[in-house]
């Protein structure tokens, strides 16, 4: 429609009355950011908007150069006569959803978010960032990486008793643990989530710049040694290692000997992702809403028209359109990132039939 | 219930078989024999008949889930596992069960069957409502009668037979028939499979287990290095059929199917010529349709099978034999660890006086090159090649180790498959492992030869605009399809291409815009009905993605006629089982 405040351009999701783009992946001139991750802030843009929380680890990420102006979450600047402001989403440090007002009507881009379970339950929260925060608005861009119903977490206190229980019987086998999940988001939430009474923690050289901006914005970490630092190699055997997923049987991996390995996301629900991944152990841990998730969030802003964006639109285009909104999907290019993406095969096993 | 799920979870988790085998003795040894006996039922493979159709399932699924019947197809087409959508779709249980495995299969799923749709529906949501994730799936296996773990019936014989401290071989012979669903596993039955050497009374007619052959895949040059001389080897032509053994005891005739199924009624034709022979007998060979004096294509027999009820016709149009190539029992004497040519000789003696058994001739050549050469026969004389049997092997159990070749392997020599470069069009997700991968692909040859790469070009740029074609254009004809043969990384980067090349999507299936080639092998050709080229392929399966030819060098219906046509040559020495010695 003419009047939209947001629509699709071969370099991204564009605002036409403020001359602007959301998450673009050509390079452009304004460029607001939901969040650090690779699929949604891209190097090349002229100007960079974002949350203030997402700062130190943009700049990680895409260079301490960039031109970079932040606003606090909910303090709105006008561009334009367009207000932009952010709100939390639960994803991962800094991440946000995008506000904009123009003419009376509010449309939200979500980035993308977590929030899980069918209540509101703050121990369903990502602790390590600022918890997703509805927005009211008219029209709401919602992610749909998890769109189906298959996709329920189960309650994180589970989840982290399952990995906890994983690694003290590593341990008292005196066998090394090494799970492996993204080095932005998802590392900083096992290390924060697991019992670190049981053995020492280390992690891998991608991981440790991230933990340091986490702790720089008062996101409780434990203490973790690179692996490389470490002289004794025995302290291995009752350890937990985190590492980014490209580690998966490369010889870096030799230097703990025999070991349990594990790999955290939410794709490890089902059976064949988790065969495909040719691990010992997965556990189902998202920055992502799962279904119950996204159906409340949506419900939340009170929207009455949805686009929905990376993972299946299709799916929750139709099932938006039988709750009677008005619903549409745009094409994008996220969700091809170091973020969630299909787990790829290791080389070696074969497909059973 | 909850102590065989945990076991299920652990075998699909691992890969190592010394795991899977503790895991097993773990669970036998804790578990109580009237569960354990229905535990061993399902791991070597037993499968009772569907007790609730899968469209009662999928109803009762998308009403205990709350949403539409289109949406939960959606998830079963990313899961690529009904029994597993269901597990994942329902919300969190309300409180757990505790029973065994045996109550919840005997007094809760067989009863099932035959209940009214409304109650089976009210029963089975009451009971999904007891079990987490994992309980709810096994569930939905065994209701559904799909259920399959990675472990083989050597394996659960293995455990058994280790954590009883009985003869692994024993334990083989005693589970013969355990899961064909003529008796219930019961303890008693369950605990027979491990007693004492001289307890148990087996079945009457009851089989031995099915010594299976290798593949051999060594070059001809190494063959006498590797096999020795051929005067070693009793060499045989490798039918394709149904391997079967034929049980004669007490007057009485089985028919034992290689899937451990008792096929008696499904081949009257055998038993009476089975009914000559003495009492004690056990052959192992295989069933053939043989018609007009000779060995009919696999595709008769397959026909047959697919007949619940023989009638005159069927019995008339597929006439079925029996080739005996083994002697495993004698004058109710076990013969199995006999050398291979002291049965044979025995087996030749016994089969001499019965006309209406086959008996599979042995082929001799003086050298492997010479049997190389009879083996280029094997198409025409409508077999699958040579089997190579040495002289003092005995009857095995199951597939033995490659490396114990010392005399004890059975080897089947197979010919190269016939192929042909072809083009993927349409590509559909796998299930299991490959859910949500595009690993199910159809696959298409040019209708005439383009004329040059750009006619080939112009016409696959027709397809990506979706036009339909002309009746005289140059176009692509779906013949056949496949799923196997790539390795995982080759799949990958083929379902990357899938994605990124997609025109449409029919459901589950994708249309793709014509990129890759791919060799692909099968076993047979015949002319079909049922698919557009007219055209049917046996066992297809992918060699090799053809990066190194241009699209327009694709076989052609014209190449497929010429394999047809070089098949069905009329053949010029048809094997004769009961000649030639």
């Amino acid at each position: 429609m003419a009047d939209d405040l947001v629509v699709q351009r071969r370099e991204g999701l564009y605002c036409p009355q403020g001359d602007f783009y959301i998450d673009p992946w050509r390079p452009v001139e304004r460029a607001v950011i939901t969040h650090a991750h690779a699929d949604h802030a891209r190097r090349g843009h002229d100007r960079y908007l974002a949350a203030a929380p997402a700062e130190g680890v943009l700049r990680i990420r895409l260079g301490d150069e960039i031109a970079l102006q932040t606003l606090p979450y909910g303090e709105a600047i006008a561009h334009h006569g367009v207000r932009v402001s952010f709100h939390p989403a639960g994803h991962v440090l800094g991440s946000a959803q995008v506000r904009l007002e123009h003419g009376g009507r509010v449309w939200v881009a979500s980035g993308d978010y977590h929030v899980a379970g069918d209540s509101a339950d703050p121990r369903e929260d990502n602790a390590t960032c600022t918890p997703f925060e509805p927005v009211r608005c008219h029209c709401f861009i919602t992610e749909s990486t998890f769109g189906l119903p298959i996709y329920r977490w189960q309650p994180q206190a589970e989840l982290f008793a399952s990995i906890d229980d994983w690694w003290r019987r590593n341990a008292e086998a005196g066998r090394a643990s090494l799970i492996l999940g993204y080095s932005f988001g998802k590392a900083q939430r096992i290390l924060q989530g697991v019992d670190r009474s049981i053995g020492p923690i280390f992690v891998h050289g991608a991981v440790e710049p991230l933990n340091r901006a986490y702790r720089a914005a008062g996101v409780d970490l434990p203490e973790t040694p690179l692996v490389t630092e470490v002289k004794d190699k025995a302290l291995f055997r009752r350890a937990l290692i985190v590492a980014p997923p490209s580690v998966q049987g490369s010889v870096w991996t030799r230097r703990f000997g025999e070991h349990s390995d594990a790999f955290a996301s939410g794709w490890m629900q089902l059976r064949g992702a988790r065969r495909r991944r040719s691990v010992d152990r997965g556990f189902v841990l998202s920055d992502h809403a799962d279904w119950p998730g996204l159906k409340r969030a949506i419900a939340a802003t009170g929207a009455e028209r949805v686009i929905v964006t990376h993972g299946y639109e299709a799916v929750m285009v139709r099932w938006l359109g039988e709750q009677g909104l008005e619903a549409g999907a745009f094409e994008t290019e996220y969700g091809d990132s170091d973020d969630e993406e299909p787990a790829p095969v290791p080389a070696d096993g074969e497909l059973a039939s | 219930m909850k102590r065989f799920a945990r076991l299920f979870a652990e075998l699909d988790a691992s890969t190592a078989t010394l795991d899977k085998v503790d895991a097993l003795k773990r669970y036998f040894a804790a578990a109580a024999p009237r569960d354990a006996a229905w535990a061993v039922y399902f791991l070597a493979g037993g499968k009772p008949r569907q007790v609730v159709p899968s469209s009662v399932l999928w109803a009762i699924a998308c009403r205990g889930a709350g949403i539409a019947d289109w949406l939960f197809d959606a998830c079963y087409q990313a899961v690529g596992d009904f029994a597993e959508t269901v597990a994942h779709v329902l919300p969190p249980p309300a409180h757990e069960s505790d029973l065994g495995l045996a109550e919840w299969v005997e007094d809760r799923l067989l009863p099932l069957r035959g209940l009214a749709p409304e109650e089976q529906a009210a029963r089975i949501a009451s009971y999904w409502d007891e079990l987490d994730s994992a309980g709810r799936f096994l569930l939905n296996k065994l209701i559904g009668g799909g259920f399959r773990v990675g472990v083989s019936k050597l394996l659960v014989q293995r455990a058994l037979a280790e954590g009883a401290g009985v003869d692994a071989k024993r334990v083989a012979q005693r589970m013969m028939g355990y899961t064909d669903g003529r008796v219930a596993p019961s303890p008693e039955r369950y605990l027979q499979l491990t007693a004492g050497a001289d307890a148990g009374p087996l079945d009457l007619g009851q089989p031995y287990p099915f010594f299976l052959a290798h593949q051999l895949d060594a070059p001809l040059e190494a063959f006498t290095t590797r096999l020795a001389a051929t005067e070693d080897w009793i060499v045989e032509w490798k039918y394709d059929g149904i391997r079967a053994q034929v049980v004669k005891r007490a007057s009485q005739v089985w028919i034992w199917s290689r899937g451990e199924e008792l096929v008696t009624d499904r081949f009257p034709e055998i038993v009476a010529a089975a009914a000559g022979l003495p009492n004690g007998t056990v052959l192992d060979g295989e069933i053939v349709v043989w018609k007009d004096e000779r060995l009919s294509p696999f595709a008769l027999l397959q026909q047959r099978i697919g007949r619940k009820t023989l009638t005159k016709k069927v019995l008339g149009d597929a006439p079925v034999a029996y080739i005996a190539y083994d002697l495993l029992e004698f004058g109710g004497a076990d013969l199995r660890e006999r050398p291979q040519d002291e049965r044979r000789e025995l087996l030749e003696a016994v089969i001499a006086g019965q006309s209406a058994i086959r008996l599979s001739p042995v082929e001799s050549r003086p050298s492997w090159e010479a049997f190389a050469e009879l083996r280029r026969e094997a198409r025409t004389r409508g077999v699958e090649g040579l089997m190579l049997k040495h002289r003092s092997a005995r009857y095995g159990t199951g597939r033995r180790k490659q490396d114990d070749l010392a005399g004890g392997t059975w080897w089947k020599w197979k010919i190269e498959p016939l192929s042909v470069d072809c083009i993927l069009v349409y590509a559909q997700a796998g299930h299991g492992r490959r859910a949500s991968v595009y690993t199910d692909y159809t696959f298409a040859v040019w209708n005439r030869t383009p004329r040059d790469a750009a006619e080939a070009e112009a016409a696959i740029a027709a397809i990506a605009r979706k036009e339909p074609p002309a009746a005289d254009a140059l176009q692509l004809v779906a013949f056949a399809k496949a799923y196997s043969g790539l390795t995982d990384e080759e799949f990958l980067r083929v379902d990357k291409v899938i994605r990124g090349s997609t025109l449409e999507k029919f459901g589950p299936v994708r249309s793709v815009r014509p990129t890759l080639m791919f060799e692909l092998g099968f076993e047979g050709i015949n002319r079909s009905g049922r698919h557009k080229s007219g055209i049917a392929v046996r066992f297809p399966r992918m060699l090799r993605i053809r990066d190194d030819k241009p699209l327009h060098e694709a076989d052609t219906l014209a190449s497929l006629e010429v394999l047809l046509a070089l098949q069905h040559r009329p053949a010029s020495a048809p094997p004769e089982p009961d000649g030639e010695e």
